[in-house]
């Protein structure tokens, strides 16, 4: 094939993916107007996902903060003889920008995988086209419940890796780098504004559209049997932690813009 | 009753339903046999909107299906059918009586304290009991089919699809699927439009059978006459089924 075809037919893909998922995304819209809400399955998905995604989120944000701490330490001890406002660094790095993404990061290939395969499952032995025969759609029965478990799930996992990471951060700071209690949660507290918190909250909620949109695509449009699932399963992972990171710099940018730094 | 008239489905430039017409009566169980790839799924796909065909009309008690647009409308057009799919097609995520009452809630207005007793009674009908409470992956082939089935007739639908009921099943589940779907047409009334390559099922429980044959029909009769029918595709076919369930 010559690359002129290859081009096109890579460009044909492309909107053909994206022409699906707006449609996906305005049938979820229209359920969520036009169909009652299945609040046990929205309840079932969040804990499900919270849960999942607990314990790998308690370990990356714990070791995330500890290292933040130790090198931040180290550095300001080699250039200044004292560790200086680690509490600071740790604080700022955590609550703006690594617990955000690190826990979107986590919650993608650890619920985004899982909500993936069970979808493709169900559409590869007929269980989506059940669902319509049934008398509902999979928007309702399917999506929604999946979109508002990542949306409520996600900013709560990211409050708590921020406390986790910053308590690590003071785990190597007081036993290794002997800062006093006192002097690492000032150096967070006297710097620290609403704003920046905010900075990272807000993200959140856009990774968890990304993750929910992802994961419940490809589910959808798996073909192929159990390797059609496998793959599937592993492309979500792969574009959800590009597109986070991708969003997570275009957010950023427009949250400084408009102030919130 | 269900008029198809002119019903054409294209897929990559392949005309897999070729403008094909049949009128299926009512309390008829009517038969589409044919080998693999004829369009068969695709025709029963299509006469309860799963698959969009390209154009031709699929007319269900006077309404023609194809003209609802609305996916409220195309919903209330599926309240009428049952659908029994080729790998039963149950939530493993829900029970066995979750599965079996799942469409009443979006189907009908039953309340639902009676789901279990429901439950209950379409699993009695097909044949099994006390297995409310199990999971689906704890069942068998043949006991996943007859839960489906029961699931088909919850909400008591008017017709049934049944998409190659005895595909996958050994010689004994198979012949109670086989005369589930006699018992299901004669207790209940239900019109049955059934797919399948399999001669013996075809030839046991049809009124009428139509031979599907790249796209088109080639041959719409009762069972004794496509025993003895003249078109050499159709002889073929019975000839070589018998041979290999030899």
């Amino acid at each position: 094939m010559n690359p002129i075809s290859r081009l096109g037919e890579i460009s044909i893909k492309i909107a053909l993916h994206l022409g699906r998922t707006f449609f996906m995304v305005k049938n979820v819209l229209f359920w969520l107007f036009h169909s009652k809400l299945e609040k046990n399955e929205i309840f079932k998905q969040t804990v499900r996902i919270g849960v999942d995604s607990l314990g790998v989120t308690t370990l990356t944000s714990l070791f995330t903060g500890m290292v933040l701490a130790l090198q931040s330490g180290y550095t300001s001890k080699n250039l200044f003889n004292e560790p200086l406002y680690v509490g600071t660094v740790v604080g700022f790095s955590l609550v703006k920008e690594l617990a955000p993404v690190l826990t979107a990061i986590v919650v993608s290939g650890r619920a985004g995988s899982s909500v993936t395969a069970e979808i493709g499952t169900m559409a590869v032995t007929e269980q989506i086209d059940a669902l319509y025969t049934l008398g509902t759609n999979p928007s309702t029965y399917l999506l929604i419940p999946r979109y508002f478990a990542f949306i409520i799930a996600l900013p709560i996992l990211t409050v708590f890796a921020n406390i986790v990471g910053i308590f690590g951060g003071f785990l190597v700071s007081s036993i290794k780098l002997s800062i006093p209690s006192s002097v690492y949660f000032d150096d967070i507290l006297q710097f620290m504004e609403v704003k920046n918190f905010m900075h990272g909250f807000i993200k959140t909620f856009f990774f968890a559209f990304t993750i929910a949109t992802v994961s419940c695509y490809k589910g959808l449009y798996t073909e192929g049997g159990a390797e059609g699932v496998g793959r599937a399963t592993t492309n979500s992972v792969v574009l959800s932690m590009i597109l986070i990171l991708a969003i997570d710099y275009f957010v950023s940018s427009f949250l400084v813009l408009i102030g919130i730094t | 009753m269900i008029e198809v008239k002119n019903l054409t489905k294209i897929y990559d430039s392949k005309k897999v339903l070729n403008d094909i017409s049949v009128d299926i009566e009512n309390g008829e169980i009517f038969t589409i046999m044919g080998p693999s790839g004829t369009g068969k799924s695709t025709f029963i796909k299509s006469v309860i909107r799963l698959i969009e065909p390209e154009s031709g009309s699929i007319i269900v008690d006077g309404k023609d299906i194809l003209k609802a647009k609305s996916e409220f409308e195309i919903q209330n057009v599926r309240k009428n059918f049952g659908y029994l799919f080729q790998e039963g097609a149950l939530f493993d995520s829900l029970n066995v009586w979750e599965n079996v009452t799942f469409g009443l809630k979006y189907l009908t207005d039953i309340p639902k304290e009676k789901y279990i007793r429901i439950a209950k009674d379409k699993l009695k009908l097909v044949g099994l009991e006390n297995i409310e409470y199990k999971k689906i992956n704890e069942l068998s082939g043949g006991m996943k089919k007859r839960v489906a089935l029961a699931r088909a007739i919850a909400h008591n639908p008017k017709y049934i699809l049944y998409d190659e009921p005895t595909t996958g099943l050994d010689p004994i589940s198979s012949d109670i699927i086989i005369n589930l779907i006699k018992e299901m047409a004669e207790k209940l009334k239900i019109t049955s439009i059934v797919v399948t390559h399999d001669v013996k099922l075809a030839l046991t429980i049809s009124t009428r059978i139509g031979m599907l044959f790249n796209g088109k029909f080639i041959e719409v009769n009762t069972p004794e006459k496509i025993k003895e029918s003249s078109i050499k595709e159709v002889k073929d076919f019975i000839e070589t089924s018998f041979i290999e369930s030899k």
